[in-house]
């Protein structure tokens, strides 16, 4: 029970914009430049919705929708997981600083942005699911929380999950306080049932005492370090290589997460 | 085939109610609200809340120090009753503490400590103070985090964070988790505390009420907010197991809006028709359901359209939020646990405060207290961004030499 297939990926961050733009330079064969993100769209959001929308919703909606559309399977029947740290920290800011203001005028909309499930919100209006959805939260460990309760989900349901993590720096004074280098979402489809056409093929499984993959690329190893959402690049990095090998994911203080990836 | 059951080993309660599942008990029994006018902080709003006596006096010391926040005394306070942590102690001795999962359901976790930091911004840079600590307090991983460090476990654990249903989705959860192997058993539990957000969020969306909140009332209107910590111990139930078992749970997701409720409660009843499927208990079966019942004009009515397609008009059905205010994130945990009290003590609660029951709605709503004996009973929990969780509790119909029928104080 412990294997999962990877169907397809979504991918937005400085100098990896989109999936298969990256895999050049996950697979080591270009080097890594930091280039600022292009304005990411959500699409699939209706347009009175994409109006009132945050960067940390526009970012999680974005790599979800290319995994889907890469895919090209109706996202209506996929159930969801969304990983965070620090959830829409824009928004919580905004709510903070209108709470030290006269009569504290705290907008209606940012406080329903202000949740830690609103992309998973949004993401079910723009898709029409109404399938189960988690939105969890593990510090640093969040994208290694995430992929096992994604597996858990996919096991459970015997059926497809989505997940989504994400996390992006915190505005001031928030961020001398929690470092996040650079946004980064990423998006994995989940498939239990192993088919032939995938990307790859994962097993997990405790890392015991090992200590966490690091990258050998300086740029890419500063961006994993420097937002939980990007301790997923040695997983992808193993992904586009195309080559069967075992990555180790940190997932808590001491603990990690084994996966073996094989194409 | 149903799923395999869960047993709740243990669990522990704190609410306006009091610390401790027997303050939860006396008051439901007695009829005693725990809320009262609006006295949290400097908070000038016309409201009541559900408030926990005492935290603003209790601080975290020695190695829990950093995580001082409200959010964390009340986590603090709630593992400290009903001999929790010596119930974990067993379980860790038995499964070994990296086998043992922690999933804990907040939604604003310890943001109360940001809002303060903003008050102290200084003048002329615009930094928060140096005791601010974003990591221990406010993340939303904190009060998961702190709860495994008091617990001494140190097993896969993540905060579920969906709002209203975070800590019923705990369950679903801990489910999951146990089933794939990733532990052998699991403390849930749900703690969300009462900040400024909250309070000025509500208000601002105009769904606090001026007065205590009467759910399913003809005058109901709005919510009260409240603040609750509640913890279970879940481990794979034993053949014949009298304990009171997690039968099934359901999650489902409006697809509809951010904050309002799909008017038809399509996807509650999603939720409710699956906690049935997985268990194989036909609606009929169902003794109580414990709603979700925040008294807000729009929730109540989609919740109840929802509750009458799948169990019809009869099914006995009540809110508790009379005696608590809405938890939130704590919501979830908090109506879980009343459930096994109304299980184990033959109770079946009535709607505190509602005096006129909504003729539009058709639930079967219970408005004083009953003494029943209930074998199968559901909770519901929603939230914003339509995020839907039903959980069904059931124990084995004989019961135990001397156990309590609910007569008299437990």
């Amino acid at each position: 029970m412990n294997l999962l297939a990877v169907e397809a990926v979504g991918l937005m961050a400085p100098g990896l914009v989109g999936w298969t733009a990256s895999q050049a330079v996950l697979a080591g064969q270009r080097s890594y430049v930091v280039e600022p993100m292009p304005a990411t769209m959500a699409t699939l959001l209706p347009a009175n919705e994409r109006r009132r929308i945050t960067a940390t919703i526009k970012l999680a909606l974005q790599v979800a929708q290319e995994a889907m559309t890469q895919a090209d399977l109706d996202a209506g029947t996929v159930p969801t997981i969304f990983a965070s740290s620090g959830g829409d920290s824009e928004v919580l800011d905004k709510i903070c600083t209108a709470l030290t203001q006269p009569d504290r005028p705290v907008s209606p909309t940012h406080f329903h942005q202000s949740v830690h499930n609103t992309p998973a919100g949004y993401w079910a209006i723009a898709t029409g699911c109404m399938g189960p959805s988690l939105s969890l939260a593990a510090y640093d460990s969040s994208f290694a929380a995430g992929l096992r309760e994604a597996a858990a989900l996919a096991w459970a349901e015997q059926a497809r999950v989505l997940l989504v993590a994400y996390d992006l720096p915190l505005p001031a004074p928030m961020a001398g306080r929690r470092k996040i280098v650079a946004p980064f979402g990423v998006a994995l489809l989940l498939n239990p049932a192993l088919p032939v056409n995938r990307l790859a093929l994962l097993r997990l499984a405790s890392g015991g005492d090992e200590p966490a993959d690091r990258l050998d690329d300086a740029g890419l190893e500063r961006l994993r370090a420097g937002n939980p959402a990007a301790r997923s690049l040695p997983l992808l990095c193993a992904m586009a290589r195309r080559a069967a090998t075992r990555v180790i994911l940190s997932a808590g203080d001491n603990a990690t997460l084994s996966v073996e990836v094989a194409p | 085939m149903a799923i395999k059951p869960l047993a709740m080993a243990a669990c522990t309660l704190t609410n306006a109610l009091g610390p401790g599942l027997q303050a939860s008990l006396r008051a439901l029994r007695r009829g005693e609200s725990g809320l009262r006018p609006c006295d949290f902080e400097d908070a000038d709003l016309k409201t009541w809340i559900g408030r926990v006596a005492g935290l603003e006096e209790e601080p975290l010391h020695g190695e829990f120090a950093p995580f001082d926040c409200r959010n964390n005394r009340l986590a603090r306070l709630g593992l400290e009753q009903d001999e929790f942590g010596a119930a974990v102690r067993i379980a860790r001795n038995r499964y070994g503490a990296d086998r043992i999962g922690v999933f804990v359901g907040t939604s604003t976790s310890g943001i109360g400590a940001t809002e303060h930091a903003y008050r102290q911004r200084d003048l002329v840079t615009g930094s928060v103070p140096a005791t601010f600590d974003y990591q221990h307090t406010h993340n939303v991983f904190s009060v998961t985090d702190f709860t495994r460090r008091w617990l001494g476990l140190t097993g896969a654990a993540f905060a579920i964070s969906t709002a209203c249903s975070s800590s019923a989705k705990a369950f679903a959860a801990a489910w999951r988790q146990m089933r794939a192997g990733f532990c052998d058993a699991a403390v849930v539990g749900g703690v969300d505390s009462l900040c400024l957000t909250t309070l000025y969020g509500f208000n601002a969306l105009g769904l606090t009420s001026p007065r205590p909140c009467r759910p399913w009332d003809l005058e109901r209107d709005g919510l009260s907010v409240g603040e609750a910590a509640g913890f279970a111990l879940l481990e794979w139930a034993e053949p014949g197991d009298e304990r009171v078992l997690l039968l099934g749970y359901g999650e489902s997701s409006d697809a509809y809006h951010m904050t309002a409720a799909h008017p038809e409660g399509v996807g509650a009843a999603l939720a409710m028709q699956q906690a049935l499927t997985r268990a194989e208990v036909p609606p009929e079966q169902v003794d109580y359901i414990n709603l979700h019942g925040t008294a807000t004009p729009l929730n109540d009515a989609a919740e109840d359209r929802a509750v009458v397609r799948v169990f019809g008009p009869d099914t006995p059905c009540s809110s508790t939020k009379g005696w608590t205010g809405h938890t939130l994130g704590a919501a979830g945990v908090t109506e879980a646990i009343f459930v096994r009290l109304c299980l184990e003590h033959s109770l079946i609660p009535g709607t505190l405060n509602t005096r006129q029951r909504d003729p539009k709605l058709g639930a079967g709503i219970v408005l004083e207290n009953r003494e029943r004996r209930l074998r199968l009973a559901l909770s519901n929990s929603f939230g914003f961004g339509g995020s839907n969780c039903s959980l069904l509790f059931g124990r084995s119909p004989s019961p135990r030499v001397g156990e309590s029928r609910g007569e008299g104080e437990p």
